[in-house]
This record gives C-alpha cells, sequence and structure tokens, in this order.
C-alpha cells in the first residue's frame, strides 16, 4: 500500500517537475523558435509553432550588420575577469568570516548582502563621474572592477556558507604541522571546498554575463558586451522581433552551453549544505 | 600547474585583456549614439561610403529608444565624452542647447543648404533661433485606414476628419466576430507611449497641460472630455487590453488586418503598405482628426544628430552630420533603395522632388507635419513649447507617472475623474518642487 503511495507521489512530482521546467524553458524555446521565422511569422495571430518556412534570414543580417565576436570576446573578458577578481578577494574574507568570526560578523554579512537591495540606478551618478575621472569610461578594466563589486557580496556569503561545512580541526591540524596562513588557504581550504567555489564561480559568471544595467550605461563602442548587443536590435518603434530574438539566441548560446555541461557542479553547491 | 599558478596567470590575462590592450586606435573615429529604428539602421549601411570619401571611421553604438535616453542623458551630463554624435529629439535638443550641453550647428557649410530644413522641424531643434541638433528624419502622426473596410461601411473619410466622425466609423467598422477592430490607439504607459497619444489628442480637445503661471490643467473640462471620448471610443471599438498597446502591437495588429484606423507616427506608412503587411493594397491616409477648435491632435517629432560639447572631433562629427542629413545622402539611399525609402520629413526639396510625390503617403507626411506648431499647440495660451510633450526638464517624469494613471483608468482600474484627480495632484506636487510654482 505504501508503496503505491510513494509511486504516485513520485509520478506527480516527476510531472510537477517537468511542467515547471517547462515553463520556465518555454521563453527560451520561443525565442530561439522565433529566430527562425521572417518578421511577419514572429508576429502571426494565432502564433505559429512548427509550420512555417524557417529560414536562417535573421541570423545572417545580424551577423552582417554586427561585430558579434567583438560583443562576445567583451563579454568573456568582463564576466570571466570580474569572476576571477571576486573570488580572489572573497575567499580571504570568507575565510576570516568562517573560522576567525568576531561578534559582528553576522551583521557585517547581513550588510554585505543589503547593498544588493540598492537600485542600481541610485549610484548611476557618483560611479559614472568616477569613470570618467579615471578614464575608465567605455574600458573592460572599468567594468572587471564595477561587476565584481556588485557580485562580491553573493560571493562572499555563498563561499562563507561552504566553508563553514568544513571542519575547523583540519585547519587546525594543518597549523600544527606548520602550516602559514597563505598555504592553509590555498593548499587545505580550497582545495577541499573545490565544489563550493567552483559552483560560486559559475553562477557568479552567469549573473556577470547577464548583467544589462552598468554594461548597457558604462560602455560605448569598444568595451560593449552581449546585453549591448542584444539592446541594439530592440526598438518601440518597428517590428524586429525576429531579429531580437536572433541576436538573444546568439547571446544566450554560449552561457547555455556552459550551464548545460555544469550542471552538476552548479546544482551541488547550491544544494551544499541545505539538507543535513 | 599549481592550483596558485594557475589563478595567478588567469588573473594576469584578464586585467591585461580588460585594461584595453585590444583598443582601436580612435583618432580618425567618431562614435556615434542612435537609436534602431529602420532609417538609422539603413545609414549604418551606408557608412563606407561616408569613410571612404573623408576618411573619418564611425563607430555605432545602437540602442533601445529609452535605454539611448538614459545612456547619452548621463554622458552628456557627467561630460563623458563617450559620444561625438548623439541622436536626441525634439524633447532634448531646446533643452540641452539652452544648459550649453550642445555644439551650435551655426556654421554648416553653404552646400549643406540649413533654410531646406522644414520650418517646423528646424524650429523644433532650436534654441533662441540657434539650431543644435540636424534634423535625420522627422515624423507627424497621421490617420491610417482600410479603404476596403471604410468603404464596405458605406463612408467616405474626409482629408481632415472630426473626431466624431472617426468614432463613427469606428463603430461601423468593427466585426468582433471577424476579429476586426474599428480603431487602434497607444494606451500603453510612458510618456512617449501612449501619453504622447493623449496629449496631442487633448491639444484638439482644447486641453492643456498647464495654464500661464504652470498650474496644472487635468481638473478642467477639456481634460474629461479627452480621457472619456478616448476611452468610450476604445471599449466600444478598439482592441481588446488597448490600455498596453503601444507603436508595435498596433503595428502588428494593423498589418494583420485587424484594425480599421490607426492613428499614429507617419513613418509607420512605409510599415504598414511594405512587404510585411498584409493590408498594404487597402490602406489610405488622413490628417489626424480635430474638433472643430482650431488644432488637431497631431503630434511633431524628428530624430536628429547633435554633437555634445567637450568632443575632441567637433570638426569630424560636424562633417559626417552635413553628410548624413544632407540631400545628397537622400539621392544615395533613393538610387539604391526607392524613393519610399529614403528619410523623410526633414527637408523642404523633397517634398518638391516629382519622384517622391509619386510616393502615396507622401503628401499627407508634409501636410501634417505642417499642420504641427510646437510653438502654438494649445488652444488656449500655454507656457511650453511642444506638441506632445512640453520641453521642461521634468515633464518626462511627470508624464511618466499620469499615463500611468490614464493606462489604469482604461484598463478600468479606477475611473476617469480619480485618474485625473492623481493627475492633477502629481503633476502639481513635481512642478512646486521644481520651483514653477
Amino acid at each position: 500500500m505504501s508503496r503505491t503511495v510513494t509511486k504516485q507521489r513520485k509520478m506527480i512530482t516527476t510531472a510537477a517537475a517537468w511542467t515547471i521546467g517547462l515553463i520556465i524553458f518555454f521563453p527560451i524555446y520561443w525565442t530561439i523558435l522565433t529566430s527562425f521565422k521572417t518578421e511577419a511569422q514572429a508576429i502571426n495571430d494565432p502564433p505559429l509553432f512548427f509550420a512555417f518556412d524557417w529560414t536562417l534570414e535573421n541570423y545572417a543580417l545580424v551577423q552582417e550588420r554586427s561585430d558579434y565576436m567583438k560583443f562576445l570576446w567583451n563579454s568573456v573578458i568582463i564576466a570571466g575577469g570580474s569572476t576571477i577578481l571576486g573570488i580572489l578577494v572573497a575567499i580571504p574574507a570568507a575565510w576570516s568570516m568562517a573560522f576567525v568570526p568576531s561578534k559582528r560578523t553576522k551583521d557585517v554579512l547581513l550588510w554585505m548582502l543589503s547593498t544588493k537591495m540598492l537600485p542600481a540606478v541610485g549610484v548611476l551618478y557618483p560611479i559614472s563621474l568616477i569613470f570618467v575621472e579615471f578614464n575608465l569610461l567605455d574600458t573592460r578594466g572599468g567594468l572587471v572592477v564595477v561587476l565584481m563589486l556588485i557580485n562580491l557580496p553573493i560571493i562572499v556569503w555563498m563561499l562563507y556558507t561552504y566553508f563553514k561545512e568544513i571542519p575547523g580541526e583540519i585547519l587546525e591540524a594543518a597549523r600544527m604541522d606548520g602550516a602559514t596562513l597563505k598555504e592553509e588557504i590555498l593548499y587545505v581550504l580550497t582545495p577541499m571546498a573545490i565544489p563550493g567555489i567552483a559552483s560560486t564561480i559559475l553562477l557568479n559568471f552567469i549573473l556577470a554575463w547577464n548583467e544589462a544595467f552598468w554594461t548597457l550605461n558604462l560602455t560605448a563602442a569598444n568595451a560593449a558586451p552581449l546585453t549591448a548587443f542584444i539592446a541594439s536590435y530592440s526598438s518601440p518603434e518597428g517590428l524586429f522581433f525576429a531579429k531580437l530574438s536572433a541576436a538573444s539566441t546568439m547571446a544566450i548560446t554560449p552561457i547555455l552551453i556552459l550551464g548545460w555541461f555544469s550542471q552538476k557542479q552548479l546544482v551541488r553547491g547550491l544544494t551544499f549544505g541545505a539538507v543535513k | 600547474m599549481s592550483l596558485k599558478s594557475t589563478l595567478c596567470a588567469a588573473t594576469a590575462l584578464s586585467l591585461i585583456t580588460a585594461t584595453g590592450a585590444f583598443a582601436a586606435d580612435p583618432s580618425a573615429t567618431i562614435t556615434v549614439a542612435t537609436v534602431n529604428n529602420g532609417d538609422m539602421i539603413r545609414m549604418q549601411g551606408y557608412t563606407d561610403k561616408f569613410t571612404e570619401d573623408t576618411g573619418i571611421a564611425v563607430e555605432w553604438v545602437t540602442l533601445e529608444e529609452n535605454v539611448l535616453r538614459q545612456r547619452v542623458t548621463t554622458d552628456i551630463t557627467t561630460k563623458g565624452g563617450a559620444f561625438d554624435i548623439m541622436t536626441i529629439g525634439m524633447y532634448e535638443t531646446p533643452i540641452w542647447g539652452s544648459n550649453g550641453w550642445l555644439v551650435p550647428l551655426d556654421d554648416l557649410s553653404e552646400d549643406y543648404n540649413v533654410g531646406d530644413i522644414l520650418p517646423a522641424m528646424a524650429g523644433g531643434l532650436s534654441h533662441d533661433g540657434t539650431l543644435y541638433a540636424a534634423p535625420f528624419y522627422g515624423e507627424s502622426s497621421m490617420i491610417m485606414y482600410r479603404t476596403d473596410l471604410m468603404e464596405a461601411a458605406g463612408l467616405e473619410m474626409p482629408d481632415a476628419p472630426t473626431w466624431d466622425f472617426i468614432a463613427e466609423a469606428a463603430a461601423a467598422m468593427t466585426d468582433r466576430d471577424a476579429d476586426i477592430n474599428g480603431i487602434c490607439l497607444r494606451g500603453k504607459a510612458g510618456w512617449g507611449e501612449g501619453g504622447a497619444f493623449i496629449t496631442a489628442m487633448s491639444n484638439s480637445f482644447g486641453a492643456r497641460w498647464f495654464d500661464m503661471d504652470w498650474n496644472a490643467q487635468f481638473d478642467t473640462e477639456q481634460w474629461a472630455n479627452t480621457l472619456n471620448f478616448y476611452k468610450n471610443m476604445m471599449d466600444a471599438s478598439g482592441p481588446t487590453g488597448y490600455a498596453t498597446n503601444g507603436f508595435n502591437e498596433n503595428l502588428s495588429l494593423f498589418n494583420q488586418g485587424k484594425c480599421g484606423m490607426w492613428i499614429d507616427a507617419t513613418v509607420a506608412a512605409s510599415f504598414v503598405t511594405g512587404d510585411d503587411s498584409t493590408v498594404a493594397d487597402s490602406v489610405g491616409f488622413a490628417l489626424a482628426p480635430d474638433t472643430g477648435l482650431g488644432k488637431r491632435s497631431n503630434w511633431l517629432w524628428a530624430w536628429a544628430l547633435a554633437i555634445p560639447a567637450g568632443t575632441q572631433q567637433e570638426a569630424e562629427a560636424k562633417q559626417f552630420i552635413e553628410w548624413a542629413t544632407s540631400t545628397g545622402y537622400i539621392d544615395l539611399v533613393a538610387e539604391n533603395e526607392g524613393w519610399a525609402n529614403v528619410p523623410p520629413g526633414a527637408r523642404t526639396s523633397l517634398y518638391e522632388n516629382p519622384n517622391y510625390q509619386a510616393v502615396p503617403f507622401a503628401q499627407m507626411t508634409l501636410d501634417s507635419i505642417l499642420s504641427a506648431d510646437p510653438n502654438d499647440s494649445t488652444v488656449e495660451p500655454s507656457p511650453y513649447v511642444g506638441i506632445q510633450f512640453a520641453a521642461i526638464p521634468e515633464f518626462a517624469g511627470i508624464a511618466t507617472e499620469v499615463s500611468q494613471e490614464f493606462s489604469a483608468a482604461y484598463a478600468g482600474q479606477q475611473t476617469i475623474e480619480e485618474a485625473l484627480e492623481k493627475a492633477q495632484a502629481i503633476t502639481n506636487d513635481a512642478m512646486e518642487a521644481a520651483g514653477y510654482r
């Protein structure tokens, strides 16, 4: 009897998971599908699911009009650079909070996270003025620093959570064996926290890849990443949905591939410590 | 390789590349910020010709209209210097010109023939008589209607109809079973979307945003008449969910044969008669309607090229503007893509050209532009310049909020009276805070 209930539950859970998964995936699916339609087919009512003349014309037009590789390269540099820099700053910070906590560590963590609640536009002018003063406008270096700082609270928080799961006695043993602080973090803590660090890197890379406010407002022609590439195909006066969909598909493809191959690590990292 | 070395190498590589090792030499390059409109995109395709002739390379930054507005505003107010040319409209130009943020275009060459720019456009892009932006293309708004449906309804569209006729025709053309809506109009919140439409419409009903002392006027009968007329007509003959429809949504409906009439930007004429339209062969044009008070409900807008003050490449930027907004550029496009595709609404000579006169919507576009006067847009006197906007810096923020209240009323979330009461309070509060009252 109990076996039947378990089976039913399993079926319901599976069906619910598939339904939610399909709902979440539908906008991506629709974007990809629209990218293969003509502009007239893209706005057809009722919507066309499969019965239309598939075309690669939008991809050809987008390629002809925009230097996709330049945008892609900028995205890779900005997302990759900010992630690496963020991890380098966050590992020592998270170590100190996890293993040498003070009375105010929790408050500091909460305060760091609270900065994420500030609307970005509220600091647009101060940041822009700093960028102008230091000639950082439209440079990849400037964006690497800004995106690193924006995502730092999340990186520190995630690493702190992973580090807390590691027994402090192991680090103590390393210290007793004569390891310096640097060696303790580099050769003992970091290898043990590799799954957590990997998922933090992946998540931060995705966040930086998708970041649109700062990448649009602090770039022009040189450092603009794929978010600017997509924005250049959006228009409130003219129907360019098929071209916009082609540009969007080209922009999300690299991150979809990365996510597909690293989903195990991502899920493992994100659920690390969730169930004890 | 150890973990430490890997991290060091990766960091070094990312920082080296990030700090601009791949930046291009900017000495002979100008950067132009522009919007993603058909005419602008077409211009990008001809840039090689300009580079060939002058040796000046052009980098394009194309953004969606609202993103572009935020981006160039930030750049110009912080003196960022990211752009040598900015594509801006009639709203920004006089304000930025008066602030000294733009280079005056008062020394353009004789060949350029500034006098050929349509007076309405030149007026809207000037401050104190000085031109601050050169119009690339201009637009007004007009009625686009289905000639076949109008005929089937037993009606004939006058060249200059009244709102009463439009409401009557809309009701007669509506066929809910066949999914045909008599009329499609903007209702979407946003000062440049539904806000622009209802403001232009209100002019024809005798309404205005402010009296001469900058007091809000939403508590007047004229505004109540405007909104009630709009809502009653749209509820009876408009598409479902019209409160969230903007230009693109209505274009989509019209092109699929689901609108009897559509009142919107004149640039839409080439879309509804183009290849993507299923009703291209049965579209007629007429002036935007009025109520007999002497003002029609059409607006005036131009996308224009301006040079931010402080650019290091002013001479090159001027050279580009002279090329892109010249009659030579119009000829270039006409030669390659036909007269229907040239940028409209900027130059008088275009409308004197017999080749262009043969384009079906050319004359009505010109008539619409000529009937719009940003310096005298309201029946009763008003202290502001602009037809679908008031050219003051505070307007965009106020009008966005007001249009949200109007859209909520269209959607039935509140009454017209409530929306107007809120609009009155929002506007007066903002104007008081800004020191106008």
